[in-house]
């Protein structure tokens, strides 16, 4: 089964069961190991991909429900450049950094919907996104420091992975 | 014998005999397929717009390559029935239905043969559609790809395979008389429950219906249970906590997103991505229209506050000891679906406003958190994945959660009801092939 997608801004054409798990279309079809395999279950948010612009599990994501869409790896979201990135590394958030590729991705998709969140907001969306070495003081400071600089409109993001 | 069993025997025999006169319909005689020219474009380009809005479609076509060839199940307490070609082919289709043939079939629910239709083809509303649009859907449907494909014969338990019962049936449910508009509504209304009323057949789904499968014309729109979605309740007792207004309403039926009630997956989900697509906007409104009067009124256009004080609260009560659910909507919900009580996002399905948390049925909260919301349906571009990997347990602690949260009971017999969804989602998958389902 064919399946036609984009990913990072690149048109792409897969010939994978439908329901094979866009995680492993993504990492071993396509090549884009940045995006990491946490639980498999849709439960930790290792995986977090962004599908046409929101954040998504990719885990259990069937690669038929991507069909025609944008896909946005943190390889793309680094190509394009994102504040996150700068204040990621600013507030030494990571750690063992395992889980930081979700971490951004979830937390770029949220500053979207809470583009000047508080720290209530953060902890609702972020903490679905686990972090084994509890680094969740710093992910929550990286973002803050992002949403400033967005509001700042100094590192306002390409929105390149709309559909 | 004696001359009194004569006489009974005779009576009897009048009576059988009357009967079958009253039952019996006479067959229209078949039309040479020539006689299919003269329809004018735009007759069929109108027909195509009232075809989407009856939503046929949906309930004639089996698979894309065969549009119009019926062959979809419709499991009942009495057997199975199968939909009808009703592509213009010849001998499987209703290619040689004259135009008398198909408005007596969508009016009276006869075939062109003469046999009574059953009431799952909803003629009960089709007899509400005027000349004109039936001259319209008969256009469309003369002009459509023939396709050779004869659907399975109906599966049906004595005695309900005995067609002319129908005309029984009739008798007690069936009032043949369309309905007329009511002039003390808007031009706006009436066209709505035109709509709704007719080609739209509504009710049909969103009605429950009695051991004989009408519908209970005293509970209209109270909610139903249809082909394994729950067909929401529209009327008064709608629950959920912002009720239905026409704008939400035009929003749930033009995009399929509504942003405190929901967004329009399974059949509905049909209805509004491939059924209601085409339909001009005026239609839209007029349905909205009607559809927000079925609830005598109930939102006082207050949504924003009622929104904001149902969210606050409802996120207060989550805010206890964790529940094994609530450790389950924190690590796999609220990431998308959290919102900020003064400003909920549509995008971001508000759980503690939405009509799947707060139907009476489980049905469609345990079917979407099962297998995912597609870009097809719902929000077009949004995708949930499915969570069928959790187990019963969880699935029942999510959902208990997700009403505890809503301030409302717990559904009764979850575990059955999962049990029955993950076999039937099991009969929907293609055969599990390739590596989907291993460790990578």
């Amino acid at each position: 089964m064919t399946t036609e997608f984009k990913i990072n801004a690149r048109p792409v054409r897969v010939d994978v069961p439908e329901d094979t798990p866009l995680l492993w279309v993504i990492r071993d079809d396509l090549g884009y190991t940045g995006t990491k395999f946490g639980c498999g279950i849709g439960l930790c948010g290792a995986c977090t991909v962004h599908v046409n612009g929101r954040a998504t599990r990719s885990c259990i994501t069937p690669v038929k429900d991507v069909a025609n869409s944008v896909v946005t790896t943190i390889e793309g979201l680094a190509e394009n450049g994102h504040p996150l990135l700068e204040t990621w590394v600013e507030a030494q958030t990571p750690q063992c950094g395992y889980c930081q590729p979700g971490q951004i991705m979830q937390a770029a998709a949220m500053l979207r919907d809470f583009p000047n969140p508080t720290d209530e907001q953060i902890n609702q969306v972020m903490s679905g996104n686990f972090c084994r070495c509890m680094a969740y003081v710093r992910i929550r400071e990286a973002i803050r420091m992002a949403a400033q600089r967005m509001q700042a409109g100094s590192g306002r993001p390409q929105e390149a992975d709309h559909a | 014998m004696s001359k009194r069993w004569y006489i009974a025997i005779a009576v009897l025999a009048v009576i059988a005999g009357g009967l079958a006169l009253a039952v019996w319909e006479p067959a229209i005689p078949a039309a040479d397929e020539a006689s299919r020219q003269d329809f004018s474009p735009g007759q069929v380009e109108r027909g195509k717009v009232l075809a989407g809005i009856g939503n046929c479609g949906t309930c004639h076509t089996v698979s894309p390559d065969k549009p119009f060839a019926g062959g979809v199940e419709f499991p009942s307490p009495f057997g199975s029935l199968y939909s009808t070609n009703i592509s213009p082919h010849p001998q499987d289709g209703i290619g040689r239905w004259p135009r008398e043939a198909f408005v007596r079939a969508m009016r009276e629910g006869v075939s062109r043969e003469g046999s009574h239709l059953y009431p799952a083809f909803p003629f009960t509303h089709f007899k509400n559609i005027t000349d004109e649009d039936l001259d319209a859907l008969y256009a469309y449907f003369m002009t459509r790809e023939p396709v050779a494909y004869t659907p399975p014969q109906n599966d049906l338990s004595f005695p309900f395979n005995l067609r002319f019962l129908q005309w029984g049936w009739k008798l007690l449910f069936f009032d043949p008389d369309p309905w007329q508009p009511d002039p003390e509504r808007g031009e706006q209304w009436n066209r709505g429950a035109y709509l709704a009323k007719g080609l739209g057949h509504c009710s049909a789904c969103h009605t429950p219906r009695n051991f004989m499968q009408a519908e209970k014309k005293d509970r209209a729109y109270a909610g139903a249970l249809v082909d394994n979605w729950y067909a929401t309740a529209l009327d008064e007792s709608q629950p959920v906590p912002v009720h239905w207004d026409r704008e939400s309403l035009y929003e749930y039926l033009r995009e399929g997103t509504s942003r405190f009630q929901g967004v329009a997956v399974g059949s509905m989900g049909e209805v509004v991505h491939r059924g209601l697509r085409l339909a001009p906007d005026s239609d839209i409104r007029a349905l909205a229209t009607y559809t927000e009067s079925l609830s005598g009124g109930r939102n006082n256009g207050n949504s924003r506050q009622i929104a904001a004080e149902t969210i606050t609260a409802a996120q207060q009560r989550a805010r206890s000891e964790y529940s094994p659910g609530e450790e389950l909507y924190v690590a796999a919900c609220a990431a998308c679906h959290y919102n900020d009580p003064q400003d909920p996002l549509a995008v971001r399905a508000e759980l503690s406003l939405n009509s799947a948390v707060t139907a009476d049925d489980p049905t469609n909260l345990l079917r979407v958190v099962m297998e995912g919301v597609g870009t097809g349906a719902g929000t077009p571009t949004l995708v949930m994945p499915g969570f069928s990997t959790l187990s019963d347990e969880n699935l029942v602690a999510l959902a208990d959660f997700l009403r505890e949260r809503s301030n409302l009971p717990p559904w009764k017999n979850l575990r059955k009801r999962i049990g029955e969804l993950r076999e039937l989602h099991r009969q929907s998958q293609p055969s599990a092939t390739g590596k989907a389902g291993e460790q990578p």
